[in-house]
């Protein structure tokens, strides 16, 4: 493995526990993004350009901005009594770890049987879009279909409610 | 190890990360933050299988990909938004206080 | 002879890098490209911002510098020295190492930027198969960093600020990627130099640009209010407007920050039209068949320095909008309009070559534009306004 692997992997990596053990919401979108931009960097190690641009676009543009604008609207949630974390977070750790340890011991017991090409594969944005248009072209428009409807569910969720209005 | 399983480790931590932010962590949007995560380690074995695997030219991985992270914008603005009511409506976000069924 | 000086370039740093051991010339290439694109595009900076400021004045009956060199010529070198000594200050109260990070994320990301834009004829530091893609990824990694500097601020005012760019930054994104969208689909790729290698050629004296036909034109046009919008630049400075925000999500930065602030943005605005010199005005191809002579290069940074000076030219005549003005317009006006584009450019691509497809798409491109912009200015109904705060 490349040194420029394991440096894209501990930022990813770094980024994910810090979004998890911060404290301040705000930081730990923050290193959200960080790790959403380290996965986009890997998908650009992994030859797959046209897909860590568009992480890139989604995740950092939209997702990461949606995130902090949602803990500015919610902001006096920042103030909690009784720590970060719930009740039950030995619990919840537990399960994190033995899932780790699952799927880390299959991955590393099927060693043998992982297919292992290493000729760089070519995948033009042209190539993309002819699939798009051809054979992914009913996933293409349900996905239209299901952004569309999940833009207005949004904001008919978080609408102002009627009943406060003088 | 092959470059292969490399990525899938990469994958798995960064998915047991978001499942640990989402089962330990109280405010809510933590809670999607971490389903953001895990949904990005699977992107990453997607494209990891993508690369590595057979048949590169027929694009399935790539294109499982972009569709999976078209999915995850709409369940991320979906998500913010439920978020946002809930908030509007008990005055918190703490998962810990939002027990009952009954507005 | 021509053909020498417009490959300059190319040639001296073949001829430099023909020092150096063989394993080592891409890295010699590579560095040699990026100090060259970096010093061109911070003198380009350095002399866009007397430009600016001489022509605001001249635009406004005043001199504008005068007092540093041979018609205040050394004026950006007298304010670099200024930005360098003044003191940094960070406000006690601020996020210290977001503060210290989000100038640091936007010029990285804005340089970035620069990497993909053909300069001239086979002048392009990377020839990326989505670099259209590449650019706009990187506009909107810029709308974090803007936050970053807002929030760690402490300061209402910065924090207004960056709500306000970010706000604004994401409502023009939508039709600046889709008037982008009309010229790709004609260029077919998405790749920057071979959407000018698809505008090159003559028909009589007149080039094949995209900005001669319907759709390009509109695209232009949209393209252009939305990359003012998207640089943040008069008539959409509200992210900075200083009579309401003082600076800003800047306003806590200072001394060498804030300059790194300015250059960022800046840069940004070449970076962007450059894009849309590449898009709709024919990359460095030359503007008329007869001045192919003159080297590509040199048409390019004339192209750019054009927009530059209409970027002004705006900045001197036009007020400032109002925010809720700012979003109609963007949403009820050049959203449909560039969709009603896209159409259109899809329509001139299937309608053949015939003169028809000339007045069809002329005649969709002139009504919509007309009935989108009567109604948004149709008379309104203005209630009395209700101010929340004082009931």
């Amino acid at each position: 493995m490349s040194p420029v692997f394991y440096l894209l992997a501990a930022i990813t990596i770094a980024g994910g526990l810090a979004a998890v053990l911060l404290k301040k919401l705000v930081h730990c979108a923050l290193a959200a993004a960080a790790a959403f931009a380290g996965l986009a960097l890997l998908f650009l190690s992994l030859d797959a350009q046209f897909a860590g641009f568009v992480q890139f676009l989604v995740y950092l543009g939209a997702v990461a901005i949606l995130i902090v604008f949602a803990i500015l609207l919610t902001r006096n949630a920042e103030e909690q009594d009784g720590g970060l974390f719930s009740r039950t977070w030995f619990a919840g750790l537990v399960v994190a770890a033995a899932v780790f340890a699952v799927i880390g011991w299959a991955v590393l017991r099927s060693g043998s049987v992982l297919p292992n090409q290493l000729a760089v594969p070519t995948a033009t944005v042209r190539d993309i879009g002819v699939a798009l248009m051809g054979r992914y072209v009913l996933p293409l428009e349900i996905v239209a279909l299901l952004l569309t409807a999940a833009t207005i569910g949004a904001v008919i969720v978080a609408m102002h409610e009627k009943e406060g209005e003088q | 190890m092959t470059p292969l399983s490399a990525y899938l480790l990469v994958g798995a931590l960064v998915f047991a990360i978001g499942l640990a932010a989402a089962l330990t962590r109280r405010n809510a949007i933590l809670v999607l933050i971490g389903i953001e995560l895990m949904l990005n380690a699977a992107n990453l074995n997607l494209i990891a299988f993508w690369r590595f695997g057979p048949n590169p030219e027929a694009l399935i991985g790539m294109m499982f990909a972009i569709f999976s992270i078209a999915v995850a914008a709409a369940e991320a603005a979906v998500g913010l938004g439920l978020v946002i009511a809930i908030y509007r409506h008990y005055n918190t976000t703490d998962l810990d206080q939002l027990n009952r069924m009954k507005g | 002879m021509a053909q020498n000086l417009d490959q300059i370039f190319v040639l001296l740093t073949g001829w430099m890098v023909s020092y150096l051991p063989e394993w080592l010339r891409p890295y010699g290439v590579a560095v040699l490209g990026v100090v060259g694109v970096l010093a061109v595009y911070v003198t380009l900076f350095a002399l866009t911002t007397w430009f600016e400021r001489k022509g605001l004045g001249r635009m406004q009956n005043r001199y504008g510098p005068n007092r540093c060199g041979p018609f205040g010529l050394f004026q950006p070198v007298a304010d670099g020295i200024k930005a360098l000594t003044k003191e940094d200050l960070v406000p006690r109260s601020a996020d210290q190492v977001v503060h210290f990070l989000a100038p640091l994320v936007l010029l990285i990301v804005i340089c970035m930027g620069l990497a993909i834009l053909p300069v001239g004829r086979n002048m392009v530091l990377v020839d990326m198969d989505a670099g259209l893609l590449f650019f706009f990824a990187l506009g909107a990694s810029t709308e974090l960093s803007v936050f970053m500097a807002g929030w760690s601020s402490r300061n209402k005012f910065s924090l207004l600020g960056a709500m306000r760019a970010i706000a604004q930054m994401i409502s023009y994104e939508v039709p600046l990627l889709l008037s982008a969208i009309s010229a790709v689909m004609i260029a077919g790729t998405l790749s920057l130099p071979k959407i000018v290698e698809a505008q090159a050629g003559f028909s009589g004296i007149l080039p094949h640009w995209y900005v001669f036909t319907p759709w390009g034109f509109a695209g232009a046009v949209i393209f252009g209010i939305a990359a003012k919008a998207e640089t943040n630049r008069c008539p959409f400075d509200l992210p900075e407007g200083e009579s309401e925000l003082v600076a800003g999500y800047f306003t806590e930065y200072s001394g060498f920050k804030f300059a790194i602030f300015f250059i960022a943005e800046y840069l940004g605005m070449f970076s962007i039209s450059s894009v849309s010199v590449t898009l709709f005005f024919g990359g460095w191809g030359a503007p008329l068949s007869f001045l192919t002579f003159i080297p590509s290069w040199i048409w390019f940074f004339a192209k750019v320095l054009t927009i530059i000076f209409v970027f002004i030219w705006v900045r001197a005549t036009l007020p400032r909008l109002r925010q809720d003005q700012l979003m109609n317009f963007a949403w009820k006006f050049l959203l449909p309009l560039s969709l009603i584009n896209l159409g259109v450019t899809a329509l001139w691509r299937f309608m053949g070559d015939g003169w028809q497809r000339w007045i069809v798409c002329a005649a969709i491109v002139i009504v919509s534009y007309i009935v989108l912009g009567l109604w948004g200015m149709r008379r309104q109904h203005v209630a009395p306004r209700k101010y929340s705060y004082a009931d």
